[in-house]
């Protein structure tokens, strides 16, 4: 086998330090020893663990993680990320990174955008018998329940805030007895939503119809030409909109603007 | 992990100075931010300045051209394939347009292509939105407001920031495109933050004279990349995905074209092959690198693997002497420890303070100039805060914001943030964070141009893996915006190129073989040592040791 070039020694120097406490934790039933400050994801690679699923963005937003777990003498599964979740003694461990959850395939241009359409696309929705199991293992601290109550409903805006947050790590979906995917739900209701039903920037389409008038170009050029110091010069004399004004600011000196 | 009694100590001295700082910032009486003078010279430390950081390329275009060792230890390394060993007439996959890597730019690029008519392919090392694109949290800029903003100061700012080296013909498509990739991303249904009116809320980055950043609660990246991911998968006949299945090598043919890549399924651990009419790299940036062990924001594919393929079949670098740390990583606790803490805390109005809760740089400087106050700030002035591991960081007075715009403000903006430290027992509304600069963006890359077009024809980069938009030093959230725009336009010319210029021919490795014999001829002492990473390896030397078996042949070993 070949070396990987230029391997970072980061993670075993700081392995080294929390060594003094150790506490067994199970993977998959297997009991290993790892250091006490760690989350799941870094515990299972000082298991020995070269991790290729289950570990995306390591920070808690890519939804690659989803892991369950249990302690001992309780009957309760947990749930949680694993990059997120510190081990804590004697607990099991088993990690969920793919859900082979059903996702409908959909032009958002064309698509209605009224209750109805979450039914059409997903009519499981309305087989959800409220058991609550879905908030209850959503490690963004999600109302899950309560936006699958919403898009029974129909409630597309409602569904879109409240499922703002979720990475899509399919522990709902995992655990619900009635089968949703919750999160793919979630994601049309936004989608929906944010191309539909919320207000129009107005102030964008003004914009693009200016660099599509190529209103800017004589302007940048002119830029472009410029030999060092007269561009610092421009540069350090910019009129800095002050971090505490409101959304009615504008520069007093209005060349160059778009209007 | 809650903070130490000795770190609550000292966070009284920070306490103590808040209010007449709150009085000062309502007043718009900010601490003196440096003149361009003293900016260069703080820069001296900043990592890139490190003499011994870095090593010179012995092999290649950039002959001659000294970067981060970690680099050049992977540009001096073979390629993971023996060219001898590929059968190069045997093809698993035929596409019109293979795209490498599923970040933004790649969704973008692949998006494009169907648009234009191509059929694409989408390879990527993880699953696909398993990318630093996910991760992005601050916000993208794009001069939106008419009455306040154009393009002409999303330049100057870019320029600025990047120390006047950025290739302004790059810079002015990013600025250009702006407003229409805007445009585009709230027609696929990306849910910016907006004001009742439709009006895109807006702040401040470091380095910005308008507020032109906008974006998704504090999850803009997210939102965009899944947004694409749900657009690429209800696309399922135009656009295939392979994921756990990076590129490890592209396939030239008997033009010099790019023609493809060969594939490595992390799982079956074979090896397939991709013909493709045109290929677009969009494999993102190189954090897990640990350039001199700084701790890192970036996701966990990210390592550079653009840059090695693209370098090997000729494509020159640019700008990868400088590499960007972003100055508030968190340093406390362990757990969390070089994860980004958002530019928007200090646009918002925190301040950044040292063991003594005072002032010490101004929190909107550009971010090399930011964390290079903050390095000296803990290494020179010895005025850093130690930290339980024997670390150092600066205070970043979040409870400040609530102060300034009133109580719930901080979770409302920063709800992740929030409930991260939550996690840990520590309450950032009431309680400042500890950070310290974290490795974050790879300035540099690939060379391209205006058409995102390389030396090599019928290859494309967008990206992270592209060098030139950034010059030294990318602003905050033009690279979320830099990513979308040079994704549209690769997949696009991409599509264009398969259609007008592209000439089928024999595939071949000749370039990795050349490549090989170059790394001989200049003695360069390669010691077994594979590229491109594919990922970093943070397993337990211990149990290292006791893999006695890890050459053997088979499934077993
Ligand atoms: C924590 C964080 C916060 C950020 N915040 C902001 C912000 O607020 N504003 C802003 O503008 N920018 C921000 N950035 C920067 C910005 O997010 C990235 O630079 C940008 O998203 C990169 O996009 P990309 O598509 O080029 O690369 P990525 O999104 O990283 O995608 C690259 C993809 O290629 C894949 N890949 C890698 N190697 C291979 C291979 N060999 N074969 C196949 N696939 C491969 C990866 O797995 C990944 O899926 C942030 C970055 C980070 C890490
Ligand atoms: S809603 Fe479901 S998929 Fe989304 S974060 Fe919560 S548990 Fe994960
Ligand atoms: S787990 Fe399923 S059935 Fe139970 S409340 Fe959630 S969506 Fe409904
Ligand atoms: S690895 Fe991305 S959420 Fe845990």
């Amino acid at each position: 086998m070949s070396k990987t070039a230029s391997k970072p020694k980061k993670a075993v120097a700081k392995a080294k330090d929390a060594e003094a406490s150790l506490v067994p934790i199970f993977v998959m039933g297997k009991r290993y020893e790892v250091p006490a400050s760690l989350t799941i994801q870094k515990a299972l690679e000082y298991a020995g663990y070269q991790l290729v699923r289950g570990c995306g963005c390591r920070g808690g937003i890519c939804g690659a993680c989803g892991t369950v777990y249990r302690f001992p003498g309780s009957y309760r599964i947990e749930v949680g990320l694993a990059c997120q979740t510190v081990v804590q003694p004697e607990m099991y461990i088993a990690q969920l990174p793919f859900f082979p959850g059903n996702k409908a395939v959909y032009d958002i241009e064309t698509l209605p955008a009224v209750g109805g359409t979450i039914a059409a696309l997903y009519p499981e929705v309305f087989k959800c018998v409220g058991c609550g199991t879905c908030t209850r293992s959503c490690p963004m601290d999600i109302d899950v329940m309560g936006y699958i109550s919403k898009a029974i409903q129909g409630d597309l805006t409602a569904v879109a805030q409240s499922s703002f947050d979720c990475v899509m790590c399919g522990l709902c979906a995992a655990r619900c007895p009635a089968e949703e995917v919750q999160y793919n739900i979630g994601i049309l209701a936004r989608r929906l939503y944010a191309r539909h039903l919320a207000p129009k920037a107005k102030h964008l389409a003004e914009a693009v119809k200016n660099v599509e008038g190529k209103k800017f170009d004589k302007a940048l050029q002119e830029l472009k030409k410029k030999d060092l110091e007269a561009l610092k010069k421009i540069y350090k004399s910019l009129e800095i909109e002050p971090d505490m004004a409101d959304e009615s600011w504008t520069p007093t000196d209005k060349s160059f603007l778009g209007e | 992990m809650p903070y130490t009694p000795e770190l609550k100590e000292l966070i009284k001295k920070v306490e103590k100075t808040r209010p007449a700082r709150v009085e000062k910032k309502r007043k718009g009486e900010e601490f003196p931010p440096m003149s361009l003078e003293e900016r260069k010279a703080i820069l001296k430390y900043h990592p890139d300045f490190k003499e011994d950081g870095r090593s010179e390329i012995l092999v290649g275009p950039d002959k001659g051209y000294r970067i981060a060792k970690e680099m050049v230890s992977l540009i001096h390394a073979k390629s993971r394939l023996d060219p001898e060993a590929v059968d190069l007439t045997r093809v698993d996959y035929e596409t019109d347009i293979l795209v490498i890597g599923g970040g933004g730019a790649g969704a973008s690029a692949a998006l494009l292509a169907r648009e234009n008519g191509a059929k694409a392919l989408i390879a990527t090392k993880l699953r696909l939105g398993d990318a630093n694109t996910m991760m992005a949290e601050g916000g993208i800029q794009a001069a939106t407001k008419a009455d306040k903003d154009s393009p002409y100061f999303h330049y100057l700012d870019a320029m600025g920031g990047g120390h006047f080296k950025n290739d302004p013909e790059l810079v002015e498509t990013l600025v250009v495109e702006a407003p229409k990739v805007m445009a585009w991303l709230e027609k696929q249904g990306a849910m910016f933050s907006k004001y009742d009116d439709g009006r895109l809320k807006a702040m401040h980055g470091g380095g910005t004279s308008r507020k032109r950043m906008h974006y998704a609660g504090d999850i803009t990246g997210a939102e965009i990349m899944r947004t694409l991911r749900d657009e690429v998968k209800n696309h399922p006949d135009d656009i295939q995905v392979l994921e756990f299945s990076p590129a490890v090598e592209l396939i030239l043919n008997a033009h010099g074209a790019c023609a493809g890549a060969v594939l490595y399924n992390l799982e079956t651990e074979e090896y397939f092959l991709v013909k493709a009419k045109a290929v677009v790299m969009a494999t993102g940036g190189s954090g897990r690198l640990h350039i001199q062990d700084f701790m890192t924001t970036n996701h966990y594919g990210a390592t550079g693997d653009g840059l090695i393929m693209g370098y090997r079949a000729g494509v020159p670098l640019r700008f990868l002497h400088t590499v960007q740390y972003h100055p508030t990583g968190a340093v406390f606790p362990e757990q969390a420890e070089g994860l980004l803490i958002t530019e928007k805390v200090r646009g918002a109005g925190a301040n950044v303070l040292n063991i003594d809760g005072e002032q010490f740089v101004y929190e909107r400087e550009p971010r090399d100039v930011e964390a290079s106050a903050f390095i000296r700030e803990c290494l020179e002035r010895g005025k850093g805060v130690p930290t339980p591991t024997g670390k150092f960081g600066v205070w970043l007075d979040s409870p400040m914001i609530d102060v300034l715009k009133g109580e719930g403000t901080v979770r409302k903006e920063f709800p992740g943030k929030w409930i991260l430290f939550h996690r840990y027992g520590i309450d950032i509304t009431k309680e400042p964070m500890l950070v310290y600069p974290t490795l974050h963006y790879q300035n540099g890359g690939l060379q391209i141009n205006q058409r995102t077009e390389t030396v090599v024809p019928g290859l494309f980069v967008a990206g992270e893996a592209s060098g030139g938009i950034h010059g030294e030093n990318r602003l905050m959230g033009n690279s979320l915006l830099d990513v979308v725009v040079f994704g549209r336009i690769a997949g696009c010319r991409a599509a264009e190129y398969t259609k007008s210029a592209f000439k089928d021919g024999a595939l071949s490795l000749d370039h990795v073989r050349a490549y090989h014999q170059a790394l001989d001829n200049a003695g360069v002492p390669v010691d077994g040592r594979v590229a491109p990473m594919l990922l970093p390896d943070y397993s337990n030397p211990e149990v290292r040791k006791k893999q006695l078996t890890t050459k053997y042949h088979g499934t077993l070993r």
